[in-house]
């Protein structure tokens, strides 16, 4: 304890925080980079997926396989599956990239799935309507079921992203200088490691904590959106 | 020529044969309506001519040209020659009533956005909907809905329209709303396939009804034939119950 008191403003310099700033923001933009560009394929993959025909069928057969294999695989074992592929293509990819394709790689095989629920929870008396229409498979998700689809799909999407902030201190294992990773230095350079990691774990409370708040608002305000819209109307004088 | 022929027609619903050789003509401008008791597959023939549900042997035939469900562009031509109003309406919720009737002719067959919407309005109007335009499917009455659910269909300008119990989700004091749209579209020469349950509408406003049991057609003709002097005994058994009283 006493240790901890004395190492306090030495630790606490501006450069220690500064360090600490850049790996956190590292952190961040791994997880936010990694988690959208994941969102996004997942959806392509999902839209691809349940398309009707029977040229969708081995598109099928492969996105059921990846989504059981990657969400029954640990995410350190993603993360080294990728370092050493990509190693042996090519030598000079930064291990960020690397970091962020693991990420990728995980949030699809995640977010496929809760994709897939925020669209079979639209009735399917909503697509049917939109087929004898004569509208494509690609309108009717785009205009009419994903937009009912969000209110389910994005809470617990948003949610995986978030849980996803702590989940990427596994990268340090790979070297990317992201807050675990400095953590460790720190620690190596002598501090206590209570202090050090003590710091780091508010670090990352601080990130997730108002993300996730963000996210209970986002839910409530998608949770009933056209009984909220009816509710200003009335308070409308 | 029939306007649509429909010949020998089977379904499936997985292993479950429904239909088994359904045949009836519809003239250009006629009413015709398919009657029978629940479970007759009269919804069924309706959903096999938009390409809902597979037809598995026989044809369909609009203005004699025969409809290959199997191939895509063929199932488009028929679907843009027919169009269906359901049970449950099916308003797209998450678009309003003006949104609802405009998508498909915006989106699907490309048409310049502001002569639509005037189009569309035209039919709301007709429908008795105009001053709801703005309004979200759950801000409105089973009826409502199902009258906008008409004006949707009909902005598509189908040659034939398929109403499949489209009173039958509603309140009793809803259902004369969507009646009363109906009976208009009749007066205009709009040729309609539908099924109903309200034996006293279907009388009124078909040329011709098709009475369908057990997925096969028992009788056609004239309404008033039909109704009160059904030739097959099931008929007779169906329209005793349904019509005393």
């Amino acid at each position: 304890m006493e240790r901890i008191l004395s190492q306090m403003p030495e630790f606490f310099t501006w450069a220690n925080l500064a360090l600490l700033g850049n790996a956190a923001l590292m952190t961040l933009s791994m997880t936010l980079l990694g988690c959208l560009v994941g969102f996004a394929l997942a959806l392509a993959l999902v839209m691809l997926r349940t398309a009707p025909g029977r040229w969708a069928v081995p598109l099928r057969v492969l996105c059921i396989l990846y989504v059981e294999v990657f969400r029954r695989i640990p995410f350190l074992v993603v993360i080294y599956l990728v370092l050493f592929f990509i190693q042996t293509v090519s030598s000079d990819t930064s291990l960020f990239t690397i970091a962020v394709i693991s990420i990728c790689i995980y949030a699809i095989a995640y977010t496929a799935d809760i994709i897939r629920g925020g669209i079979e929870s639209v009735p399917h008396t909503q697509i049917e309507a939109a087929r004898a229409m004569n509208m494509s498979h690609l309108q009717t998700m785009w205009h009419t079921i994903l937009p009912q689809a969000w209110p389910v799909i994005l809470p617990p999407a948003l949610a995986f992203s978030v849980s996803f902030i702590k989940d990427t201190a596994l990268v340090s294992q790979i070297g990317v200088f992201e807050l675990t990773f400095r953590g460790k230095e720190l620690n190596n350079q002598g501090y206590s490691g209570v202090l050090v990691y003590g710091t780091i774990a508010l670090c990352y409370f601080a990130m997730s904590f108002p993300l996730s708040l963000l996210g209970q608002y986002l839910e409530g305000r998608l949770a009933t959106p056209r009984s909220q819209r009816r509710l200003r109307k009335i308070r409308r004088p | 020529m029939p306007h649509l022929a429909v010949n020998d027609v089977y379904a499936k619903y997985g292993a479950l044969e429904v239909l088994h050789g359904i045949a009836f003509e519809v003239d250009r401008g006629e009413v015709v309506s398919l009657v029978g008791p629940s479970g007759s597959g009269k919804s069924t023939v309706l959903r096999t001519l938009v390409g809902l549900t597979p037809v598995s042997r026989g044809s369909v035939e609009v203005d004699g040209t025969s409809i290959d469900y199997r191939s895509g562009r063929a199932l488009k031509a028929a679907r843009d020659r027919m169009a269906i109003v359901f049970q449950q309406y099916n308003l797209f919720q998450n678009m309003n009533v003006l949104r609802n009737v405009t998508l498909a002719p915006t989106k699907v067959k490309g048409r310049n956005r502001r002569e639509v919407e005037e189009e569309a309005m035209e039919l709301l109007a007709l429908v008795g909907m105009s001053d709801k335009a703005g309004a979200y499917p759950d801000e409105l009455s089973g009826g409502q809905q199902q009258r906008v659910a008409i004006a949707r269909a009909l902005a598509l300008k189908p040659d034939i329209l398929l109403l499949d119990e489209v009173t039958s989700a509603l309140d009793p004091e809803l259902v004369n709303e969507v009646l009363d749209a109906i009976r208009r579209l009749a007066r205009e020469g709009m040729t309609m396939l539908l099924v109903s349950h309200e034996m006293a509408f279907v009388r009124e406003v078909s040329s011709k009804v098709v009475f369908m049991d057990k997925g096969r057609v028992v009788e056609t003709g004239a309404p008033a034939r039909i109704f009160d002097a059904p030739e097959s005994d099931r008929a007779r058994d169906f329209f005793g119950k349904v019509l005393r009283g």
